[in-house]
């Protein structure tokens, strides 16, 4: 079964490079006792991809990482399961069965992002800042020098910015994101307080990621539902009933024949990763 | 939430914010209102070092068990922000509270190798703490040493308040329990460290007078008061299988160097290795029953999240039951994709067998260490391996599909000459040889690839070569440069590498190895002129050292190239740790007759260690 997890990253995990935070994931998933789906080969690793690397120093309510778990898990119980391994830092907030094919991979589907954008306390400009905004966003282009590998290269950020206003002194940015065309909130600040002739000192603003979005609209209409909705809960109910769901099909582990076959169906006991694919064995 | 010490402006300038975050699973956090001790815990390297080391993870959980002590960590901040600490005046901090460790009540640091001692000063100085333990007032941390450098504690005693000889697990409870009633009793920190001193295996500096004679060598050690023991025991757990053992260790959010669960199989070495500190220090030897290690490798398992468990010991193939729990590992967490590493195993059958099934042969290498090349030093230094076990080892490798081995080797032992150093590569040559011999061409995935490296030897207190003298710099990469030159000269040489260590850096460690009192004023002068983490390469510099001897008026040569006599008083001998000088005494004559000692097994030599009433020494034969 492949699974959309939906966690908050913030406090001191804001620190925690975006590697790193796969390396807690693999050891979380061990502590919490969820059976896991592993690569074949010499050396297994975790089925297991993110969506969007945050940068280090940034907070967000909405990343996103996508898993094969080999036996079913009730939503609530998984997402219990996680944070009650889990550090200060790291809050799982959804579990969602996904569609298998390739295509629904979170990686692949990122289309924008929400970001919510304030000044560190101490660091915000004297003068006015914000009114500005809304006569920035309505021009026709906003040529900006983006970073590259190589250097530096002018583009056109105005069509990759889908919203931006200001709001109690937080700047609230809507951007496309993803691996075609990403904009980060920050050279976006930094081009529009570029035309009030301010430059901003290093670590300046506070960033957070609110949303990531999939970009679900036709014949180049823009469609964004955040990538968590493409999903559906597991219910305990389903997978007591059955003992299988409906993204079984594809079982192909060959091990499935020495599995056991005693369902713990409390859902709490230590011994859950004693419960495994009831379904494998039905078909081995 | 935690507030952390550090504004994210600093943490988001530095390399790798996590070593100084804390709030790692596992961490235990504890209201500071409500605990009567708070002790910080410091390994003076690196947070991946330190994080990596098991002896902190057992004090650490074995401290929090205390309701009444709250045991934090803290470990040498790295060149990027000790530099941004200074500037700032930002007091050193413990990774869960992130309160400065000059408010606690212990500073704990445990000493693993001599190469970083001015880390401690480090640590003393960026805390606020006097380097000079006679300087420190109330308001100061009982500074604490302890680990196998506390063995000769002398050059950096006037670093601290109390060293503890021995091992953790056994009189930190009195130690905290005197230092409670001291402190609800009003007791000066001087009372507190007299008091403290009578605790078998604790060690006060200050409490203790060295005279010297003309010649530079000591004259006399004593206590300067009443009541002070003239001889300090070291400690030893006899109960290892019941000891406190971390279930739960901290896991961090970054690599580091040891980032598996470790299973400490068995402590001490039965076979009595002339060169090795260890195998004296932690004698006798003593085994954990194979069920606790069981239950401590599945719980350590669960509780960490871990990929990866490793055995620890000196010599793993001496576990009497090594087969047992090789199996049990494999058996238990293969198909749960945990990978076992089996260090330390001597080459042989069985060895090989359970390694095939651990590793991916044609990836991972084979390791041996000789530490010698010629059967006669082999003999002089008692490492119990012949030249057959080793060509047979190699042998029976090669037959099952390795083609990766690894050789480690010490130069500048005592009684080589330079026909022992050639035999360094006469032996990779036959390991070679072999290779190319017993497998046909079409079973070889391509060359053997050998590796020959050798690091210099430092002789160490309590072992029998601390009579031994040493060398130069300029000899020691003489010696190198033979073993170089000889491969250079051998049939396969393009099947053998070989990599040296540095030589300078051999004779710092040799002086602080078992330097005296004095030495404390090069090191404090090294530091002073921006010494720090001597043990990375980026960091070393030699020159510095030379001159601060110099400026502290010591020689350097007295501490290294004088073979010492048998009279000699050593700034350690106040130390006690069951094996007798009389027997390393022996041991060292044994070495100049090139006589072999039994391992404790074979035959009991008497050591003395039998007198902690244990471990090997009362097994049924």
């Amino acid at each position: 079964m492949r699974v959309r997890v939906k966690f908050s990253k913030y406090s001191i995990m804001k620190f925690i490079g975006h590697l790193d935070v796969m390396r807690y994931f693999q050891k979380a998933i061990r502590r919490a006792g969820i059976d896991i789906a592993y690569s074949e080969g010499i050396s297994p690793h975790m089925i297991m991809s993110f969506a969007q690397p945050l940068g280090v120093g940034l907070t967000s309510d909405a990343e996103y990482m996508d898993i094969e778990v080999r036996t079913p898990i009730a939503s609530r119980e998984a997402i219990d399961r996680l944070n009650r391994v889990g550090v200060e830092g790291i809050t799982v907030t959804e579990w969602k069965q996904i569609p298998q094919d390739k295509a629904s991979k979170a990686m692949t589907l990122v289309a924008a992002a929400d970001y919510q954008l304030r000044f560190r306390k101490g660091y915000a400009p004297k003068l006015d800042w914000q009114s500005n905004i809304s006569h920035f966003q309505a021009q026709k282009s906003i040529p900006a020098l983006k970073k590259t590998k190589k250097g530096e290269k002018e583009i056109d950020i105005r069509p990759l910015i889908y919203d931006m206003h200001v709001n109690a002194g937080t700047v609230y940015l809507q951007l496309s994101a993803g691996s075609e065309a990403n904009l980060k909130p920050e050279l976006v600040m930094d081009t529009y307080l570029a035309t009030l002739g301010i430059t901003p000192e290093p670590f300046s603003y506070e960033i957070h990621r609110a949303e990531l979005y999939a970009d679900i609209g036709r014949e180049g209409k823009r469609k964004l539902v955040p990538l968590g909705a493409l999903g559906h809960d597991v219910e305990a109910a389903v997978i007591r009933n059955d003992g299988h769901n409906d993204s079984h099909d594809d079982c192909n582990n060959d091990n499935c024949s020495d599995r056991h076959n005693d369902s713990c169906d409390d859902g709490h006991s230590d011994n859950c990763d004693d419960r495994r694919d009831v379904t494998c064995e039905e078909r081995a | 939430m935690r507030k952390l010490a550090l504004p994210d402006e600093i943490l988001l300038s530095i390399e790798k914010p996590a070593r100084y975050i804390g709030g790692e699973v596992n961490a235990v956090m504890k209201d500071k209102e409500s605990v009567d001790i708070r002790f910080c815990m410091c390994f003076p390297d690196v947070y991946e070092i330190g994080m990596s080391h098991l002896g902190i993870q057992i004090l650490y959980d074995m401290f929090n068990r205390r309701s009444d002590v709250w045991c934090e960590r803290v470990y040498s901040p790295w060149v990027d922000l000790d530099k941004v600490m200074r500037e700032q005046h930002i007091p050193l901090f413990a990774l869960e509270s992130q309160d400065p460790v000059k408010e606690f009540d212990f500073l704990g640091i445990t000493l693993q190798y001599e190469m970083c001692y001015t880390n401690i000063l480090q640590i003393l100085d960026l805390s606020g703490i006097p380097l000079s333990a006679a300087r420190r007032g109330e308001d100061c941390p009982i500074v604490i040493g302890g680990g196998p450098c506390a063995y000769n504690p002398e050059p950096i005693a006037e670093f601290f308040d109390l060293f503890y000889i021995g091992e953790g697990e056994t009189v930190y409870d009195p130690l905290l329990d005197l230092y409670k009633e001291c402190r609800q009793n009003g007791v000066s920190r001087r009372d507190f460290l007299r008091r403290a001193s009578r605790i078998p295996g604790i060690y006060v500096p200050s409490l203790y007078e060295t005279t010297y004679r003309e010649d530079g060598t000591i004259a006399s050690f004593a206590p300067i008061e009443e009541g002070v023991p003239a001889v300090v025991e070291k400690q030893v757990e006899m109960d290892v299988t019941n000891a406190p053992y971390p279930e739960s260790p901290v896991v961090p959010y970054i690599k580091v160097t040891q980032d598996r669960v470790v299973l400490e199989i068995q402590r001490g070495c039965i076979r009595g290795c002339r060169f090795c500190q260890a195998g004296m220090l932690y004698r006798p030897t003593r085994e954990r029953s194979l069920e606790i290690l069981k239950q401590h490798a599945e719980r350590m398992l669960k509780h960490t999240g871990h990929e990866e468990i490793s055995l620890s010991s000196l010599s793993s193939s001496d576990y009497s039951d090594l087969a047992g729990i090789v199996n049990y590992l494999i058996d238990e967490f293969q198909n749960q994709n945990i990978n076992i590493c089996l260090p330390s195993l001597r080459i042989d059958a069985f060895s090989l067998d359970v390694m095939s099934k651990v590793q991916d042969i044609k990836k991972s290498s084979l390791t041996f260490a000789p530490e010698a090349g010629s059967q006669r030093m082999r003999n002089v230094i008692n490492k119990g391996l012949t030249e057959e076990d080793i060509l047979v080892g190699a042998s029976q490798a090669f037959h099952g599909g390795w083609n990766k081995v690894k050789l480690y080797f010490m130069l500048g032992l005592p009684l080589e000459e330079e026909e022992d150093r050639k035999d360094i590569a006469h032996l990779a040559e036959k390991i070679a040889t072999t290779y190319y011999d017993e497998i046909p061409k079409e079973a070889r995935a391509g060359k053997c690839q050998i590796t020959v490296s050798t690091s210099f030897f430092v002789p160490k207190p309590f072992t029998p070569f601390q009579w031994a003298r040493m060398y130069t710099p300029g000899d020691y990469l003489g010696f190198a440069k033979t073993v170089n030159h000889e491969i250079k000269a051998m049939k396969n040489q393009k099947s053998i590498r070989y990599n040296w260590h540095q030589a300078d850096e051999t004779v710092l460690e040799g002086i602080f190895a078992r330097g005296d009192r004095r030495v404390a004023k090069a090191i404090r002068i090294a530091y002073e002129h921006g010494a720090l983490f001597d043990a990375w390469t980026e960091y070393w510099n030699y020159e510095r050292w030379v001159d601060a001897f110099a400026e502290a008026g010591l020689d350097m040569d007295f501490y290294t190239l004088r073979e010492r006599s048998e009279d000699e008083i050593f700034p350690w001998d106040f130390i006690r740790i069951g094996v007798t000088k009389k027997f390393l005494w022996r041991e060292w004559q044994r070495a100049h007759e090139r006589e072999v000692t039994p391992n404790c097994r074979v035959r009991c030599s008497g050591c003395g260690a039998a007198s902690y009433g244990g471990g090997v020494c009362l097994e049924k034969k």
